[in-house]
């Protein structure tokens, strides 16, 4: 049932109730009404609200679960405006992260919705790896009673693209459930296809809601970091500074960025991750313009909107991360037989997608491409995330970045990475449009006594300052131990003096640190924590929660390798008996992961 | 009456179980580049100090760094003799192990290296060890580095002098065992109580220096040591020295109560019984030293404070032996005899000028190669002075030509050199020493010029003038005893010192404080222009400035320096 079919007969509403929440809603876009309805929900609970009887009466069987598995946020982000499609279709929705799901309420479900992305070599997002198990292992159910939809969000320059959705499809498919559309892939560019399949999937799910009643969201309050300001409705915050954290004999530039979030009235908590949307360089938007000796005021259209190809590329588009279409459409505008070729090869593309970028295309392989052409190949630009490095207690309206200045040089020509680029040459007074992106899988523990095991290599370390300032903010001591490394001592040792000041007042009780070029060997963090097997082991016994940030790819999984041998030889566990013994941690959040 | 309080260092040396600390516990943490406090005063007994990059100081305070810290080490090498061997394994540490890829040559004639990393200290001082060198009481407050004339033309009465530095130096060596437990592994004795039979628990009260000279050169500037040995021979055997003591450099600038002295001479002794005065001189300096402010705790206020005659009179109680009348002997020259000498011996002597001692490869002059590739092929030795330069000894007539080849190749020899730029020295200051407050080293270079220049124009080129600069007032490359002396104030700021003897036999006195090159080298401008018109016959700068009244000569360093 739409809002606007409302009227005080189908509902506990006035007439004149009725009117005004049809003049808001009209007003509000997707994302806002479910927020609303949120809020709404909420505030019901809380007795502030009188529920209405509809909700009260509305049976499990006429739920629509919404589960999402999310890394970095976008699937988080789709399953939400789903559930806001689905809520304005006057549907009970049920919308949270696989991490939080009941798995003992599966057997109960009739419409589930997920949507999950896939990373590395085919894995599952952290939050949906219990369910992503659950399904395959004996214990899961039969559900014949369910219908169900996967939207799998990937990127096709990996092998496994889209691995952990097609998982999911095939598994609930096997347990007897039945498809009601097939399964939704979708690439890096994901926005349109996920768009077209929420409203594809609403449809679908249509014949399958008995009654109509009115719309109760348990639209989890994920955050109560939360704010009129999204993905898609950012904050112009004003970058503060900027300052070179690496020394001057580094072989890398890493960035300490504080913005200020001024009256935004933005609210975040340790462990959340910012979004970034950025402006492209000025020197590559030319770069790419001349290179093909277009007109930057030729008028191009994106989306709905008609703008000059230099505004375009500038703001609109993506130009430092290519993706294997624009490589094979790049192979036929240039006709080029080597791109070609290249392009014909799933791996070689994703070799060559790493190291190179649309400028690059552009010299090496000319080619004839049209205004039009160009915009309408390029995907959209999409902000970037950064975990936060502060904590609010310590900082207030402001929130601090640990940039990577993504640099690469080929043929003598430096090419950056398009958010990094635009943090570490921000100027103070650099407007920046920013949005929190909850993390709730990366939490401090509710205890506040509980000990941590922070492990934070390179950038990785961001959100271990902020844990930090928090922990001291809220008076606790010591209970704390960070591991942390990068290449040499003197250049790298990113925030280093903070970090000694923590040690000396008590409030970090260890700092193990690997810098990996200072000797013939090479010494990373999983050393650091082997050679401290004993004291880890001890730790663990003793409650600690482990935190991992930074590179996915190798770090994590080395660290993890490194935590299940100190199970191993320090608890005298098999190793399969490690393996769940973490996975157990795991789920019962004292082991996260904010990796990527 | 109550016990006075100490200086911070006594009570440092006295917890510190002979010179252990927690230097171990410092070698461990990671987390800094740095020692703690306390460590920091021990390591320098231990040969190195702490120090950091000034220059980045600022910029790694933004950075969120601390400060980037590395340590210099200097090496005990009595005399300044190594071997090729030696030479070679001194050579590959600097380029394995240090950040400044360069070796400093010191005015104490010996080496030290600059930009050691913590991590790298122990390494450096086992591969020091490896090739016979340590770096044990090369700082601190002990008997440091002992300098000995290198003399290659009398190679007899060298050897026989050089023998002596070196029995000095192994004698009053501390005999802690902390350097061999914590540098190289040694494993703790088992009876643990060590021992200092001469040092005892607080070691002495501040740095100790001494100097062998063999008249007439007076290189190691003998007078300015605290104690100081030279040497007397008749027909060409070493008999005896005669003994100064309670010299000293440095001084703090404005404090009138400090002040740079020159020795006392106190008479002559047979080299029979040089130990027996030198651990006199140093038992009597441990006992009556001033503990309590180390600004006045150097041997020469011990003297001033305690009297000539009966610090004599001490001495020569605990020596158990008098002194006799002190031998007349010449002073002579402070400078090095560069290019090739032929000593009696009929080996061949090669001095190589080596620019404020630092040997690193430049465009151009790559010093440091040149002298590796000679080390390959060099059967004598190397020699460092106490001007900073090297020699290569003992070479056979037939192999001149091949070490002289790569010494030229190398740009280690060919340029031509003023006399007095071959007189002149500096310090390292800026920006690793933690007490320059002006540039010394790096600008030295390029105000010898403007004095080369000025010289020229005055057409007294031909006479030599030591000219030596330092950073601060603490006097490493003796500045109150040059003739023009620069002692730093501030960046581009120097007090000018004159009247200096040439021979090192008279110290210098304030004439302009506070001011910049162009002030400067205007004072010098016109100095040389009345030295060039008025001096008489063989006048050498530093007398003219003081006949002509410039500066008053300083006889009595307590009443004159200041007066």
């Amino acid at each position: 049932m739409l809002l606007k079919e409302l009227s005080a007969l189908a509902s506990p509403l006035s007439q004149g109730q009725v009117d005004k929440l049809k003049q808001l809603t009209s007003e509000l876009s997707a994302v806002q009404l479910a927020w609303v309805s949120g809020y709404l929900a909420a505030s019901a609970n809380q007795g502030q609200v009188v529920a209405s009887d509809g909700a009260a009466q509305t049976s499990a069987s006429q739920t629509v679960t919404i589960l999402y598995g999310s890394q970095t946020g976008n699937g988080r982000g789709v399953a939400t405006e789903l559930a806001a499609k689905a809520q304005a279709q006057g549907y009970t929705v049920n919308l949270t992260s696989m991490g939080e799901y009941n798995v003992r309420q599966l057997k109960q479900e009739t419409l589930l919705l997920a949507v999950v992305s896939t990373h590395g070599e085919g894995e599952a997002p952290d939050d949906a790896m219990e369910l992503h198990k659950f399904l395959a292992s004996k214990r899961a159910p039969k559900l014949d009673n369910l219908h169900y939809s996967v939207l799998a969000l990937g990127d096709s320059s990996y092998e496994f693209y889209c691995q952990t959705g097609k998982d999911f499809d095939a598994r609930f498919a096997a347990l007897g459930a039945k498809q009601l559309l097939p399964l939704a892939e979708c690439d890096v560019d994901y926005e349109q296809a996920a768009a077209d399949w929420q409203d594809s999937v609403v449809e679908a799910v249509k014949p399958h809601i008995q009654t109509a009643g009115a719309s109760v969201v348990s639209l989890a309050p994920a955050q109560a970091s939360s704010s009129e300001f999204t993905k898609q409705k950012p904050y112009t915050a004003e970058v503060l500074v900027s300052q070179k954290l690496t020394g001057r004999d580094s072989d890398r530039d890493v960035r300490h960025v504080e913005i200020d979030l001024g009256e935004s009235g933005i609210t975040y908590q340790v462990g959340d991750a910012l979004g970034i949307w950025f402006s492209n360089n000025q020197n590559l938007v030319n770069e790419i313009i001349s290179g093909l000796a277009l007109n930057p005021a030729t008028e191009v259209t994106v989306g709905k909107e008609v703008l000059s190809l230099e505004a375009a590329l500038t703001d609109k588009k993506e130009l430092t991360q290519l993706y294997p279409g624009l490589v094979k459409a790049w192979a036929e505008f240039s006709a080029n037989a080597d791109l070609l070729a290249l392009s014909e090869d799933k791996e070689q593309t994703r070799q060559f997608i790493l190291k190179h970028q649309l400028a690059d295309l552009v010299k090496i392989y000319p080619a004839k491409v049209t205004a039009e052409q160009l915009v309408e190949v390029l995907r959209p630009l999409t902000p970037r995330l950064y975990s936060i490095a502060s904590s609010q207690a310590e900082v207030e309206t402001e929130v601090h970045l640990t940039v990577a200045l993504v640099e690469d040089e080929r043929e003598g020509q430096a090419r950056f990475g398009g958010a990094s680029h635009f943090l570490a040459s921000a100027e103070e007074g650099q407007e920046v449009k920013v949005y929190v992106e909850p993390n709730n899988h990366f939490r401090l523990p509710e205890n506040p006594q509980t000990p941590v095991i922070m492990v934070g290599p390179g950038t990785g370390v961001a959100p271990f300052r902020a844990f930090m300032q928090q922990r001291v903010a809220d008076g606790v001591e010591g209970n704390s131990w960070l591991f942390f490394g990068n290449p040499h001592f003197e250049q790298d040792f990113l925030y280093q003096v903070e970090w000694q000041q923590y040690l000396k007042n008590g409030d970090l009780s260890r700092l193990d640190v690997a810098f990996s070029r200072d000797q013939a060997e090479k010494v990373y963090v999983q050393h650091r924590i082997t050679q401290q097997a004993s004291l880890v082991w001890q730790w663990l016994q003793d409650g600690a929660h482990v935190y991992i940030c930074g590179d996915a790819e190798r770090m994590a999984k080395d660290v993890h390798q490194a935590l299940l041998n100190v199970a191993v030889t320090e608890g005298g566990l098999t190793p399969e008996a490690a393996e769940t013994y973490f996975e157990e941690l795991r789920s019962s959040k004292r082991y996260q992961k904010d990796v990527y | 009456m109550s016990e006075q309080k100490l200086a911070v260092n006594e009570y440092l040396k006295i917890d510190s179980d002979y010179l252990r600390g927690t230097i171990q516990e410092g070698l461990d943490t990671q987390v800094t580049g740095s020692f703690s406090d306390g460590d920091q005063q021990l390591i320098k007994f231990h040969g190195f100090y702490q120090q950091d990059d000034r220059d980045l100081r600022n910029e790694r305070k933004e950075q969120k760094l601390e400060p980037l810290y590395s340590f210099m080490l200097r090496a005990r090498v009595p005399g300044g003799i190594c071997s090729p061997a030696q030479w070679l394994d001194v050579d590959k540490i600097s380029s394995t192990l240090t950040t400044s890829n360069s070796i400093r040559l010191t005015t104490r004639q010996t080496f030290q290296y600059h930009g050691i990393p913590k991590r790298n200290l122990k390494t450096l001082i086992q591969g020091l060890d490896r090739a016979a060198l340590d770096s044990i009481a090369a700082c601190g407050d002990v008997n440091r580095n002992v300098m000995c004339n290198p003399n290659p033309v009398e190679s007899k009465l060298h050897q026989q002098a050089y023998a002596v530095a070196k029995e000095l130096s192994d004698h009053l060596l501390p005999h802690t065992r902390a350097y061999a437990e914590i540098w190289l592994d040694e494993e703790k004795l088992l009876d643990t109580e060590t021992h200092e039979p001469v040092y005892g628990k607080t070691y002495l009260p501040r740095k100790f220096k001494m100097a062998v000279s063999v008249p007439p050169d007076n290189d190691v500037d003998v007078y300015t040591n605290d104690l100081g040995f030279i040497a007397i021979a008749e027909q060409g055997e070493l008999i005896g020295f005669n003994l100064v003591a309670g010299g000293g450099m440095g001084s703090t600038h404005g404090e009138v109560e400090t002040f740079p002295r020159l020795a006392d001479d106190f008479g002559f002794i047979k080299t029979a019984d040089v130990i027996k005065f030198a651990e006199a001189v140093m038992t009597v300096q441990r006992d009556w030293g001033n503990r309590v402010n180390r600004k006045r705790s150097r041997l020469k206020y011990t003297i001033v404070d305690h009297g000539y005659d009966a610090f004599k009179a001490e001495v020569e109680k605990r020596a158990g032996v008098k002194f006799e009348t002190k031998r007349d002997v010449v002073i002579g020259d402070r400078g090095d005899r560069y290019g090739w000498v032929e000593g009696i011996d009929n080996k061949w002597h090669l001095t190589l000028f080596i620019e404020s001692g630092r040997i690193k490869d430049m465009p151009g002059k790559t010093l440091q190669t040149g002298l590796r590739e000679i080390a390959k092929i060099h059967k004598g030795d190397f020699r460092m002075t106490s001007n900073q330069n090297m020699i290569i000894a003992s070479v056979a007539a037939e192999d001149k030509a091949e070490i002289e080849g790569l010494a030229r190749k190398h740009g280690l020899l060919g340029e031509v050199l003023s006399a007095t730029r071959g007189h002149s020295i500096a310090c390292v200051a800026l920006p690793t020493c933690a007490l320059a407050m002006a540039e010394a080293e790096r600008y030295f270079p390029a105000f010898i010029d403007h004095i080369d220049a000025l010289q020229q124009k005055h057409g007294i080129s031909e006479q030599a003038i030591v000219v030596r600069m330092t950073g601060c007032p603490n006097g490493c490359a003796r500045p109150f005893a040059a003739e023009i002396g620069l002692v730093g104030k501030a960046p581009g700021r120097y007090n000018l010192y004159l009247g200096a003897s040439f021979e090192g036999t008279r110290l210098n006195k304030m004439h302009k404080e506070n001011i910049q090159e162009a002030e400067i080298l205007s004072e010098l401008d016109g100095l040389f222009g009345r030295y060039a018109e008025e001096r008489d016959a063989g006048e050498t700068f530093g007398n003219f400035t003081v006949r002509i009244g410039v500066v008053k000569a300083v006889l009595d360093a307590a009443k004159d320096f200041h007066g």
